[in-house]
């Protein structure tokens, strides 16, 4: 079986990490984002993951290399060279996904949840038709497009723009799976899958939906990183609790890699994840933070919903909030305050930033 | 022989100090461990042949002024005595209401300082200066240079730079007229009463022809500034004698910090005992810092530069503080960081908070340079300034209080930025 992963191109919203690192490959609870996605297909019996891509990095491909080897399985990248949208790299990979019969599965490379790929797989034989859609519900269906069908059979009826009156709380969670057929409806050519396909195949009765069960989040921008990280962890509580950190200095939800270094006097969590080799000096506080790879945060800071930077280091007595978020190799000096600061790789802080704001 | 009177102002005055000179007033206020006054009193004492020490202003008498006065005349072997006035009466009217208190012994001068200023006291070379310069009753005040645009704020003297007489007074001017500003610490001869009483007598005579339509003017009411040493200035009696130590006015809270690191560092010299030191067992120590010996800290604390920590005081682990004055009975626990602080009283400051302020320090760059002790707000906002906790406020854990204000008494429940907390 397959899948194609809609990578897409800079990851802009994801700087300044996306700076150092492709955003397949940034690290979302110790392990990268892409990987998620990729090891879920791969337990739903996919061997073939294709990545649509709109620019090409060394990085992405030696790593894609490696995981080719560990998991078994075939991974290609699909580059276009021009934006194709959400549906045109349907038509670019056309060959890829058709040299056999069955479904195959697309995804939004952003979404992070309890995949739900065999059960996908299962209700899309069970109704027959082109298409299903995963939704999730939302609590304000006024700010995203829902998506309207049928309770007990899932086909669906219609999609509305943000909404004025409620007419449902279902949103597409951008992770379908489509029959080969479906491709004949696609175009080389730069289309929206949401706004060009979806309503014609729901017109002609070919679109069911899914509900999701579980937590679900876009984790393309840091702040939504963070609260992803929170759910993540949270059914990481009730899926394996043994990966989860306890005892004394952790409160809550707190993941930790075996070779991170936690100094005395600690108080971590609730809702923190150290990378490897991440060194937290004596009488840290850390709640609501990604930690990546290497880096330090020296004794008596505190740090709340932040994500600090590959090899980054945080000075004495520094307190960070507001989704601060530090690039790689970022060095923060002692005693400084920073609130909601967005810092470029590579840079020395000298001066508190007491209000949000980019630091080039 | 000589004597000294300090014009202490009293509790309607230094407002800007406020909330801390709710509990203490303001001269008591300490400043690099030791209460404001105790400077004056301390360079007065060394003054040889300085019989008497007269503090003059309008506070009610208190148990900490009396304790004060009893500790100095010990501490100092010298009489201080109180004279409280019976209404505010200006920098003039004040000495001269208590002027046969202040002749009396027959002093042939005495010094005149306000309290609310911070000084190295040069006051031997004043006495030196003062014989030569005009005749035997001459009288000398001190004078500093400021920059153009602060010397507006003061006091300002033109000379003549060949005698040092002081040819033209002006307090406050809205342009510029010189760069030599009155320190607030003067030299007078007996004589100066002449002077204060012609302007009473004439005083008097204005109120009679204005048939009280002023009824709450007093005759009484004198300022040395504007009232003496504008009509002294060009008469050949009015001297300036010009300092490049170190000086500053104590007005704002902000400025006592400031102060604090001018005493601190003036304590090298003067009272090395009083400077804390790296050893075994004790806090980290970086730049001048003063602990009170009833103070508790934590070995792995690190302090300073400039900090001052009052009695019992208690200081947790891993706790930071800088350019702050931390007052008697406060707690700051464990990983907490008090930067550019002054915290009141009793005051308790929870695990890893943050308290923090803005210093307002004068621009390092320009040797003439002085404090601003603007006011609180420009344009509607909260200037950024220090940060000042009141006596007895309780700030929880884990959070920041930035650039704020907290009157006494207040337990938060959460950060606050650039807000005074009532």
């Amino acid at each position: 079986m397959k899948a194609l992963i809609l990578v897409g191109g800079y990851g802009t919203r994801l700087r300044p990490l996306t700076l150092s690192v492709p955003k397949p490959l940034v690290e979302f609870c110790n392990k990268p984002i892409l990987l998620h996605q990729v090891e879920a297909l791969v337990k739903a019996g996919v061997n073939h993951v294709i990545l649509a891509v709109s620019y090409m990095s060394e990085l992405l491909e030696r790593e894609m290399r490696a995981q080719e080897e560990r998991l078994g399985i075939r991974i290609s990248l699909s580059h276009e060279k021009e934006p194709l949208g959400t549906a045109g790299p349907l038509a670019l990979a056309r060959e890829l996904l058709t040299d056999n019969a069955e479904p195959f599965f697309v995804l939004n490379s952003d979404v992070i949840c309890e995949f739900p790929f065999e059960d996908m797989l299962r209700f899309h034989k069970h109704h027959g038709k082109e298409g299903t859609i995963v939704v999730t519900k939302v609590e304000e269906p006024s700010k995203y497009g829902v998506v309207v069908y049928e309770a007990e059979s899932g086909r669906i009826h219609r999609f509305v723009e943000k909404p004025q009156v409620f007419v449902s709380n279902k949103i597409n969670a951008g992770m379908y799976i489509f029959s080969p057929s479906m491709l004949n409806r696609i175009q080389l050519r730069p289309t929206s899958i949401e706004k060009e396909i979806f309503p014609v195949m729901a017109q002609e009765g070919h679109l069911y939906a899914m509900e999701l069960q579980g937590f679900w989040m876009d984790i393309g921008q840091p702040k939504d990183f963070l609260t992803g990280m929170c759910m993540y962890l949270q059914s990481l509580r009730q899926q394996g609790p043994e990966k989860l950190r306890t005892g004394p200095g952790f409160l809550g939800n707190v993941l930790v890699d075996p070779t991170a270094q936690i100094g005395e006097n600690c108080t971590i969590g609730p809702n923190v994840t150290l990378g490897a080799g991440v060194v937290l000096e004596d009488g840290v506080r850390i709640k609501r933070c990604t930690v990546l790879k290497g880096a330090r945060v020296r004794s008596h800071s505190w740090l709340e919903s932040c994500i600090i930077g590959w090899s980054s280091s945080v000075g004495q007595w520094v307190r960070m909030e507001n989704v601060t978020v530090l690039g790689e190799d970022v060095i923060v000096n002692d005693e400084l305050y920073l609130n909601g600061a967005n810092v470029l790789p590579h840079k020395s802080i000298t001066d508190s930033v007491p209000e949000p704001r980019i630091i080039m | 022989m000589l004597k000294t009177v300090i014009l202490i102002g009293g509790p309607q005055k230094g407002t800007r100090f406020r909330p801390l000179s709710f509990e203490v007033p303001k001269p008591l206020f300490p400043v690099a461990g030791v209460p404001m006054l105790q400077h004056h009193i301390e360079a007065c004492a060394k003054v040889p042949n300085m019989k008497e020490i007269l503090l003059i202003g309008f506070y009610q008498p208190n148990e900490e002024l009396t304790r004060f006065l009893s500790y100095a005349q010990q501490e100092f072997k010298i009489p201080v005595r109180y004279l409280q006035e019976y209404a505010a009466l200006g920098t003039g009217g004040g000495i001269y209401h208590f002027r046969d208190q202040i002749l009396s012994g027959g002093p042939e001068a005495f010094f005149i300082m306000n309290a609310d200023v911070c000084s190295e006291f040069p006051l031997p070379e004043m006495l030196d200066f003062q014989k030569e310069h005009g005749d035997t009753h001459s009288f000398v005040m001190l004078g500093t240079t400021a920059n153009r645009k602060q010397s507006m704020n003061y006091g300002c003297i033109v000379e003549n730079q060949q005698t040092n007489e002081v040819l033209h007074y002006v307090e406050k001017p809205s342009t510029f007229v010189s760069d030599i500003i009155n320190c607030g610490i003067y030299l007078f001869t007996p004589e100066i009463f002449q002077h204060i009483g012609a302007v009473f007598q004439k005083n008097q005579q204005d109120m009679l022809l204005e048939e009280q339509t002023n009824g709450w003017q007093r005759a009484e009411v004198i300022r040395l500034e504007q009232d003496i040493f504008t009509a002294l200035a060009g008469q050949g009696k009015l001297y300036v004698y010009k300092t490049d130590r170190f000086w500053s006015q104590i007005k704002s809270a902000g400025s006592a910090i400031y102060a604090s690191r001018l005493y601190l560092n003036q304590y090298h010299k003067t009272h090395p005992e009083r400077l804390a030191t790296n050893r075994d067992g004790g806090p980290k120590i970086s730049g001048n810092v003063y602990i009170h010996p009833t103070a508790n800290i934590d070995p792995t604390a690190v302090l300073g530069p400039n900090v001052s920590i009052g009695t019992g005081v208690t200081i947790g682990a891993g706790v930071r503080v800088r350019e702050s004055i931390i007052l008697h009975g406060a707690t700051l626990q464990d990983h907490s960081c008090v930067l550019n602080s002054i915290v009141g009283w009793d005051s308790t400051i929870g695990r890893w908070a943050r308290v923090e302020g803005t210093p307002s320090d004068p621009n390092p760059n320009d040797p003439y340079a002085k404090i601003d002790s603007e006011t609180l707000f420009r344009d509607g906002k909260l200037t950024p300034s220090i940060t000042i906790l009141g006596c007895n406020v309780n700030i929880p854990s884990e959070v920041i209080i930035l650039n704020s204000i907290v009157l006494p008494h207040k337990d938060l429940n959460r950060s606050f930025k650039n807000q005074i907390i009532l």
